[in-house]
């Protein structure tokens, strides 16, 4: 027996080595099931690995912010002057969006209806894959320490992209949506049936589950449905691209994933989820379109004073400089000041321009402070005047309008005329 | 301070330093998992499994050849969603049958390694296969065109990289 093994000792230790890994690998599928905590083998060669490819794209990424940010400019003239045209459409479409919005929540408080908000998002940078093809996972540069966990979405603008499959300390797997073993809750947006979402062993996104006596139309697209806890509801998966009979009195629905799965370099995991029923807004009186644009836009104007030279309400710090030369500071239906202040608080973003909006619009109130003779520039930002307080007055009480809605307008140049209320009614067709 | 594996006084066998046994299939490893997210056709190359050839030929010690391939079937294991083993399993076959073959035949001219690398493809994808399906449970879809178009084309990355992993040989 000795001399057996000394004599096949090769294959002796290949069948030792193999049938450990069997073994090893007959224990991990059995444990599958359960929840099952990351092998050190996973974390150590996570390790290895994962600080090379964050250096590098760190490294890629400072190259070709330094090239577009200063060097390549190319056309960003003409695409800012594009941007601000969407803009001017989009603050116009958005009036016409939150009518409905507001509509459906009403009507879903009176179902009862509970909605999945994402609540807080991470942006994670792709560093890595698992560089097989049988598993379509991706490595991001956030992990545990940055409040990642496992089963946490994941998306793009595009659309979603996966689930967080396991967690190291820096880093973290993404399984995506292409993977055979991933799965997610989906749902047709027209036909409104429901399906399972599925990878394929060749890469391929498929819908199951969708009876074959139901009728799918290629093109259709596919949204999250919320039933598998992970993403919420709504979200873009794909396209549908291809409908054919299935196995078992299903259809095999091909869907083509709205995010660019093979190209992925920035995501952002939802690390928190709000399910809440919809709460009507303070009032709760309906909003005709009309009032919504006499918030929103800056044009619309404020009812002149019966005397001009009357001192003004010490409730509307913007008509302190409204006169009459100035178009923008004509009747609206409520004050300029409350007007300003709604506007201010609806319209915040996190940009650097927010900060300067309301000051400003204060300021105003106080005339010969600084801020005061400020009006904003051609780019958006507010600049030093050196007018008098109330040379400047009208201008000013216009800017400070202006200013309060910069924050998604970012050029003054840019700004709507004055309009007559008459023209801010529901039925106005948006500039083309 | 280099390591050495011989067995066989016959035949050339070499050795490699420390950090290129090392350094290179971790390398491969890293190259594996980061080139196909900006090149995605490269992910039909495999080229922890053709460092596993090169090294089980190179040294010419079955039991080296399978030790390295299962280390490195294990490491590029670990960047998967699956369990560990796939390939730990299929590369400690692939480099245990390239050694005993290197102990047998010349496999240091671009034709031999080409036809090699061409022959352990195969092996190492019917291996994966065959324990994904029977051991795991996952549903592959085997096609004979695809896995020889990959099989190509890793053979003729191999004759370029050899060449080039040649540089670190050490004659024993």
């Amino acid at each position: 027996m000795e001399n057996l093994v000394t004599r096949y000792r090769n294959v002796t230790i290949l069948m030792v080595v193999l049938f450990v890994q069997v073994l090893g690998l007959a224990m991990q599928v059995k444990r599958a099931t359960q929840d099952e905590s990351t092998r050190l083998i996973r974390v150590w060669a996570v390790d290895a690995v994962t600080p090379f490819e964050k250096s590098i794209v760190w490294f890629q990424r400072g190259i070709a912010g330094l090239w577009h940010n200063y060097f390549y400019l190319r056309g960003v003239r003409r695409e800012n002057r594009d941007l601000k045209l969407e803009i001017e459409r989009l603050r116009i479409e958005q009036v016409r969006l939150n009518e409905d919005a507001e509509q459906a929540r009403r009507l879903q408080a009176l179902l009862g209806f509970k909605e999945q908000f994402i609540s807080k998002t991470l942006p994670a940078q792709v560093i890595g894959s698992s560089g097989s093809e049988q598993s379509r996972s991706i490595y991001i540069d956030k992990g545990s320490r940055d409040g990642v966990r496992p089963d946490m979405a994941v998306i793009t603008a595009d659309g979603i992209v996966g689930k967080v499959l396991r967690v190291f300390r820096t880093t973290s797997q993404v399984l995506l949506v292409d993977d055979q073993t991933s799965g997610v809750g989906a749902i047709l947006e027209k036909s409104r049936l429901q399906g399972v979402l599925r990878g394929t062993p060749l890469g391929e996104v498929v819908l199951e589950k969708v009876m074959s006596d139901e009728a799918v139309q290629p093109g259709e697209k596919v949204v999250t449905s919320g039933g598998d806890q992970i993403f919420p509801k709504g979200l873009a998966v794909g396209t549908v691209t291809k409908v054919s009979p299935g196995a078992e009195l299903f259809l095999n629905i091909r869907v083509k994933p709205a995010a660019d799965l093979s190209r992925l370099e920035e995501v952002l995991v939802i690390t928190q989820q709000l399910e809440k029923e919809p709460a009507l807004l303070d009032g709760a009186l309906p909003m005709r379109a009309a009032e919504i644009l006499a918030q929103r836009l800056p044009s619309v104007p404020d009812r002149p004073p019966d005397n001009p030279n009357a001192p003004p309400p010490p409730t509307s710090g913007l008509k302190i400089y409204s006169g009459p030369a100035s178009p923008g500071t004509a009747a609206g239906p409520k004050p300029a000041g409350a007007g300003a202040t709604t506007h201010t608080q609806s319209m915040q973003t996190p940009s650097s321009t927010t900060a300067s909006a309301k000051p400003h619009v204060d300021a105003s109130v106080t005339p010969g402070s600084a801020a005061s003779a400020s009006k904003p520039d051609a780019s958006g930002l507010v600049a030093k005047s050196p007018q008098k307080p109330h040379a400047s007055a009208a201008p000013a009480a216009n800017n400070a309008t202006s200013t309060a809605y910069s924050q998604s307008q970012p050029s003054a140049k840019t700004a709507p005329q004055p309009k007559p209320p008459s023209s801010a009614t529901p039925t106005q067709e948006p500039p083309q | 301070m280099p390591i050495t594996y011989t067995s066989n006084e016959q035949i050339e066998v070499y050795r490699f330093s420390l950090p290129a046994a090392i350094l290179i299939p971790l390398i491969a490893v890293f190259l594996q998992a980061f080139v196909p997210l900006r090149f995605h056709f490269f992910s039909i190359f495999d080229l922890p499994l053709l460092v596993v050839i090169f090294f089980a030929v190179a040294r010419r010690s079955p039991v080296a050849g399978l030790l390295t391939g299962a280390a490195i079937g294990l490491l590029q294991d670990s960047l998967t969603g699956h369990p560990l083993g796939l390939y730990g399993i299929a590369k400690t076959v692939v480099g245990y049958g390239a050694s005993s073959l290197g102990v047998k035949l010349d496999v240091e001219n671009a034709g031999s390694r080409f036809l090699v690398t061409l022959f352990f493809y195969v092996v190492h994808e019917i291996v994966y296969f065959t324990v994904a399906r029977g051991l795991v449970g996952l549903t592959l879809q085997w096609s004979w065109s695809r896995e020889l178009g990959s099989a190509l084309a890793n053979a003729f990355l191999a004759v370029i990289l050899f060449a080039l992993l040649d540089r670190f040989k050490q004659r024993t």
